[in-house]
């Protein structure tokens, strides 16, 4: 299917054009979603979307799934009750890097370490930009915000590491230059049983960009081209040409842990001793 | 091969400009995104990759 054709089906018609800024990555990365349902043909009935609050978490709007279009930070506990409802969902959120690392950052670690099977896309753009370019825990360290007009001090999150370490089984990153990486890495999360977060590093031209000396949306994009490293040449590289640069691709993936709605199914088994 | 852009949905960010590598495209004075040289046009598909409006497509 074109492009064209994939915009048509997936978006709710009449939505567009959407309310993201001129240059906003958040649109190549909802592309990039329904690029990923195209390619492994799924049904439109049985995909749901769930988002929080922010510019990214608009998304849910758009798409002509089920959606819920959840509260601040909250997208994780809605998508693990309709998951363990009905496992047979496809379950796909849609958050920010401050709803989903900030406000709902607890959520995030403990759906990790339950490795339950949805398919979490974080839109980072590196900025709360809904409310006014608040600089969130994944503002780069030294970058310039609203509220840090003399440039963040505070380490930022490298979420891959984080929910690696909490317990994900996928996860993946890339960014809106390298849509089509993009594309390919959310169809792999879609299609892995557990849980995967794909890290998407999107522009913000408006609150994050005008900032930091990158207004232009196309200069966004070329410092993500410039920044950012496949995964098999990035193992190759040694710390001091890494510094400052960012793997993308498929990071991490373990398919050897049980994933928790199989091991709840199989925990009513046992409670009802083999009878429902 | 044929250019398709849908200017009720452009905002003029230039992505598509930028990344055209036979300077097909131009922002014109109403801040949209206009086919300058649509006869160079090799149909690489970089704008519609990553147009964030899904306002330009390439027509194989």
């Amino acid at each position: 299917m074109s492009m064209e054709q994939i915009v048509d089906k997936y978006f709710r018609p009449g939505r567009l054009p959407h309310i993201w800024c001129p240059g906003c990555g958040n649109g190549v990365v909802t592309g990039c979603i329904c690029k990923a349902v195209d390619k492994l043909g799924l049904d439109q009935n049985e995909v749901v979307v769930v988002s929080g609050i922010g510019c990214s978490s608009r998304a849910s709007g758009y798409l002509d799934f089920n959606t819920v279009h959840s509260a601040h930070g909250r997208a994780l506990p809605v998508a693990t009750g309709v998951k363990l409802a009905e496992p047979r969902l496809k379950v796909i959120v849609v958050t920010g890097d401050g709803d989903c690392t900030a406000i709902g950052g607890n959520h995030l670690i403990h759906a990790a370490r339950r490795n339950i099977d949805m398919t979490v896309v974080l839109y980072n753009n590196s900025i709360y930009g809904m409310t006014g370019g608040q600089y969130s825990p994944m503002t780069p360290l030294g970058s310039k915000a609203t509220t840090a007009p003399y440039a963040t001090i505070e380490q930022d999150f490298d979420v891959t590491e984080l929910v690696k370490a909490a317990g994900a089984t996928f996860v993946a990153r890339a960014t809106t230059f390298h849509a089509q990486v993009l594309a390919d890495v959310i169809t792999k999360g879609i299609q892995h049983k557990g849980f995967a977060l794909i890290e998407a590093v999107a522009a913000c031209p408006t609150s994050f960009g005008r900032h930091n000396k990158m207004p232009n949306p196309a200069t966004l994009m070329e410092w993500q081209r410039d920044h950012a490293v496949m995964k098999a040449a990035w193992d190759k590289m040694d710390a001091a040409k890494r510094e400052g640069k960012f793997p993308i691709g498929v990071l991490y993936e373990d398919t050897s842990r049980k994933e928790y709605t199989g091991a709840y199914e199989e925990l009513i088994a046992r409670a009802q001793g083999g009878k429902k | 091969m044929k250019l398709k852009l849908i200017t009720a949905r452009c905002k003029g960010c230039g992505v598509c400009v930028n990344f055209c590598p036979k300077k097909v495209l131009a922002i014109s004075e109403v801040e949209k995104c206009e086919a300058v040289h649509p006869e160079l046009c090799i149909g690489c598909g970089q704008c519609e990759l990553r147009c964030p409006d899904y306002a330009i497509f390439v027509e194989k």
